[in-house]
């Protein structure tokens, strides 16, 4: 067990390192940074002072450097202008466009972005899963056919134009906006009761936006998974045995029917970050997203560069938590061999 | 054919009541043709304390009468017509199963409780998540009031009386730790727990080794005499019938055939089809030249006329296996990182004359699998060769490279064991029977299509199925496809790996003369893997009886079933069921499972821990292995 986590951790490393080389790489492959462009707009506006500040930043921040040595110094492996200050040191840097530091344009944005998707997952995971096992054990029935038809609907509308939809509706009838996270009136207020409440009334609207589309693709897939499994022959013997269809149901194929959920659990916690962009950006969610998408565009490196491996350190760790979990609730994959 | 009234007047009908008795039951299915009718007007009785053999072939209604009785048949049928009477010995009432909704209390508590069932595949019936433990103590949980440590303790019990080694261990183990007979004695204990006065077994042994099998069977008497409950045994297997049933009750299409005790039933079959059935089984008694009569025969239409292909045959035999030995490690687990070496095959020496059969016997895990996929070059051999022989002198199959290999290819085919996964299911059958013609760029598609005829002809099917799909073919037709495609490039040898123990007794023959036919016809060489040792006297010339790696014995076909010299060989011939009552198993002789461990042989034949021993020929073309330690006391 312990020799397997080593390894784990090992090959984990070795991947978010040559992760870390892509995201720099790529970042830097358009021509110039986000300051460099700033620099030549001022000079066309011929503002010295500013100009001055840009200069100060670019020789503070080695954007004069060859690439190679930005990024080492980023990772915190090559002294910079401060010494060793770099991820590894918990220095995330420096962001151009909001000039303040990335930990302090991100910090809040993290925790909401982690708070509505947490909210979309336990949604879809509420609402499908009961779909899915009425669907299942009722196949070719009205109500799988009825369920089947609103998970397609679902599917096939896209997710910001639902969100449109229910923006105007909702300030045409009742007369309120659900944009963002919380009223106005609690914009850079301490955290209240009054706040948190406002918070989960405006979590409504983007959980069910965010979720309808993830609740169909889940309601197929969990229906599909656990057809499968009513026609296994153990699923019989339980029901031999005497075993009340319920608890016959949810001991064996349901449990069987999990494991490529779990499987999942890898993809789904970078998508918690990463994913919903366009949903947060038309109800205007203080979210990840929309922060990642306009550092990428104004070459905002280290902004940008952070939320990336962000995104990288939770998909690899989300591997580890699903082996984990799938080696914990499946003996033959705990015990089975290396074939 | 009709019972009597069990309520009757008449003074018989003061005898006892039978444990369960079935008038006139008829099950339907609802499938998208239409309704069809599985069972149909079926009529029995199960006395208390009795075995009761339900025989027929795969189709025939017995397992849906099975899940009648329990009501747990599939979604799609129904009872339609018909009582299922059942006389709990511990009630005064009768409760009638057939007016009962399936999922009601009453019948819940009957299902488990008071009839339990065990199936056919052990390892698919239980779940693998759960451990053993947890799965046979949750019967006692569901029907009796005990508590959580007592339904272990009794689960403990019941586990060491269907023969666990170590119950406490056994509570935590899972089905995939344990070989298939502890796996299906985890189902007879699970069964057997809430002390059923029914046992119905679908099939119990189908999937098990003829060893196993015994011991399973030897173990359903043993706790019927201490229990007395009453046993359904399904089975289309004659020999585990004449073994272990008081009476046999005989279906086809949903009908009885015919019914009655077994003495009756065996020694004086009436019904044709009943006479059909056992003369379609391969006994070890029969004569020399003795063709088996299925009940379907089918015809060759071309295979008079077929010519032998024009080639210079080897002087020597065809193909030789020297000295193959085959290791494979194992890692123990992700975590361990313990490695294991098993030797899946020990210094196999084989030789396949022209035009013959040689048969290779063993259990499942013996390495007769491997053996001949290393024939095939689909394996290399740690050591050892492989050499075939195609008139121009024997040469090193795993040295072959470019054209020869590619000759080698053709002259070698393969029969698989399950002709449902076997053939594409998206290519249709002219697809299939060309597709080893194209590969081998041979003829033009006039001639291909013509092959493909020829072909289809060969193994005695309609021509017109050369525009199907593989699903709408039975199992029987399948395995002859797969035959007719193992001939399509003209081959001399074929590997045949239990090529008919996944069809019913009436296609086997089918099957089995088909294969004798063609290589009287073709003069092909056959390598026939089988774990059935009946089915291999039938066919076989030579036999190679196989154990943990090791060949044990080898001998022609005649002088092994007369004069079997080694006890594993014995073993095997003791312990499968014939289907003549005047050779009824000896269990137990069976009992001691100690046959298949070479270091509990008795000397000379006793092999220590990686110890090879050697062969001693002791009558002509009669070899056995014996122990290094006899050998060197002899000199």
């Amino acid at each position: 067990m312990i020799r397997f986590l080593l390894r784990r951790f090992v090959t984990m490393l070795v991947t978010l390192l040559i992760i870390s080389a892509l995201v720099f790489l790529i970042i830097k492959l358009p021509p110039g940074d986000f300051l460099s462009n700033q620099i030549a707009e001022l000079r066309a506006q011929g503002e010295a002072d500013a100009v001055a500040k840009a200069e100060f930043l670019i020789k503070q921040y080695g954007l004069d450097k060859p690439a190679w040595e930005q990024y080492l110094v980023w990772l915190g492996v090559m002294p910079g202008q401060n010494g060793f200050s770099g991820l590894l040191q918990g220095d995330w840097g420096w962001s151009f466009e909001y000039d303040r530091p990335v930990f302090e344009v991100v910090g809040d944005a993290l925790w909401l972005t982690l708070l509505v998707n947490i909210a979309v997952v336990i949604f879809i995971h509420l609402v499908s899963i009961p779909i899915a096992i009425y669907s299942a054990t009722r196949q070719y029935s009205v109500g799988d056919y009825i369920a089947t038809f609103i998970g397609y609907l679902g599917l096939a509308t896209p997710s910001f134009l639902l969100a449109l939809i229910l923006l105007y509706y909702s300030n045409r009838w009742f007369g309120i906006s659900i944009g963002g996270l919380f009223d106005a009136r609690f914009a850079g207020q301490p955290w209240s009761w009054a706040k948190f409440q406002s918070l989960l009334a405006h979590l409504i609207v983007p959980t069910l936006v965010i979720g309808l589309a993830g609740t169909a693709a889940m309601i197929r897939r969990m229906r599909a998974n656990l057809l499968d499994e009513l026609g296994k022959q153990y699923y019989v013997t339980a029901k031999a045995k005497g075993l009340p269809p319920g608890r016959a149901l949810l001991k064996y194929p349901f449990r069987m029917s999990l494991n490529p959920f779990i499987a999942d659990i890898g993809n789904l916690l970078p998508h918690l970050v990463s994913g919903s962009v366009l949903v947060s950006l038309v109800l205007s969610l203080p979210t990840v997203g929309p922060i990642l998408l306009s550092a990428l565009k104004s070459q905002d490196q280290f902004l940008a560069g952070f939320i990336l491996m962000f995104v990288a350190i939770l998909t690899v760790f989300g591997m580890l938590v699903s082996d984990l979990l799938l080696a914990w609730l499946d003996p033959r994959i705990r015990m089975g061999g290396g074939r | 054919m009709r019972y009597r009234g069990v309520t009757g007047s008449h003074p018989e009908e003061f005898m006892e009541k039978p444990l369960l008795s079935i008038r006139d039951l008829a099950v339907d299915f609802e499938t998208e043709t239409g309704r069809f009718r599985a069972v149909d007007g079926l009529s029995f009785d199960i006395p208390k304390g009795k075995t009761v053999a339900l025989v027929g072939e795969s189709g025939s209604g017995k397992s849906v009468t099975a899940q009648a009785i329990l009501q747990i048949l599939s979604k799609k049928a129904h009872i339609a017509a018909g009582t299922i009477t059942f006389n709990d010995p511990e009630r005064a009432d009768s409760i009638e199963i057939a007016a009962l909704t399936p999922d009601s209390t009453d019948m819940r508590a009957l299902r488990g409780g008071r009839i339990s069932m065990i199936f056919q595949e052990p390892m698919t019936s239980l779940s693998p998540l759960h451990t053993i433990g947890d799965q046979i103590s949750e019967a006692l949980v569901i029907h009796q009031q005990v508590s959580q440590e007592e339904a272990l303790e009794r689960t403990k019990e019941v586990l060491a009386r269907v023969g666990f080694p170590d119950p406490r261990r056994a509570l935590r183990t899972y089905p995939f730790e344990l070989s298939g007979g502890l796996r299906q004695r985890a189902m007879i204990a699970m069964a057997l727990i809430t002390r059923p006065a029914l046992l119905i077994a679908d099939e119990p042994t189908t999937a098990l080794d003829v060893t196993t099998q015994a011991q399973i069977l030897d173990l359903i008497k043993e706790l019927q005499a201490e229990t007395g409950m009453s046993v359904l045994l399904i089975t289309h297997d004659l020999g585990v019938v004449a073994n272990v049933a008081d009476e046999v009750v005989v279906m086809y299409r949903g009908r009885v055939m015919e019914s009655g005790p077994r003495e009756v039933i065996f020694r004086h079959a009436q019904h044709p089809y009943l006479q059909a059935l056992m003369r379609a089984v391969p006994r070890f008694a029969m004569a020399e030249n003795e063709r088996l009569t299925p009940i379907r025969e089918v015809k060759s239409a071309t295979l008079e006329t077929a010519h032998k292909p024009e080639r210079t045959e080897p002087k020597g035999p065809i193909l030789k296996a020297e000295n193959l030995t085959k290791c494979f490690t194992l890692r123990s687990g992700w975590f361990s990182g313990r490695i294991r070496k098993i030797h899946a095959v020990n210094g196999v020496s084989l030789a396949l004359p022209v035009g013959k059969t040689l048969g290779l016997v063993g259990e499942s895990g013996c390495g007769k699998t491997t053996v001949s996929k290393m024939i095939m070059r689909a394996m290399e051999p740690d050591t050892g060769q492989v050499l075939f022989d195609d008139g121009t002198g024997p040469r090193n199959v795993h040295e072959l490279e470019g054209d020869a290999l590619k000759d080698y290819r053709r002259s070698v085919q393969f029969i698989f064991q399950d002709p449902f996964s076997s053939l594409n299911p998206r290519m249709t059958v002219y697809e299939i029977l060309t597709e080893p013609l194209i590969i081998h760029g041979i003829g033009d598609s006039d001639m291909r299509y013509h092959r493909a005829k020829e072909l289809l002809d060969m193994v005695g099917l309609d021509r017109r199925a050369l525009r199907r799909y593989p699903h709408s073919f039975s199992g029987g037709q399948r395995q002859r496809l797969g035959i007719a495609r193992a001939l399509a490039l003209e081959p001399r040898v074929l590997i045949c790996d239990e090529p008919v123990s996944a069809l019913d007794v009436s296609v086997q023959a089918q099957v089995l003369n088909l294969l004798k036919d063609l290589q009287a016809a073709l003069d092909l060489s056959y390598l026939f893997v089988s774990h059935n040792l009946a089915v291999v006297d039938y066919i076989a010339d030579t036999i190679a009886v196989m154990c943990r790696g090791y060949i044990v014995e080898q001998a022609p076909k005649t002088s092994l079933f007369r004069n079997p010299v080694h006890p594993y060989t014995q073993a095997l011939l003791a312990a499968v069921p014939d289907p003549d009552i005047d050779r009824p198993l000896d269990f137990a002789k069976l009992r001691a499972d100690r046959f298949s461990h070479p270091d509990q042989w008795p000397e000379p034949f006793r092999l220590q821990e990686g110890e090879a021993g050697v062969m001693k020929e002791i009558e002509p073309g009669h070899q056995i292995r014996l122990g290094q330690l006899s050998v060197k006391e002899a000199a």
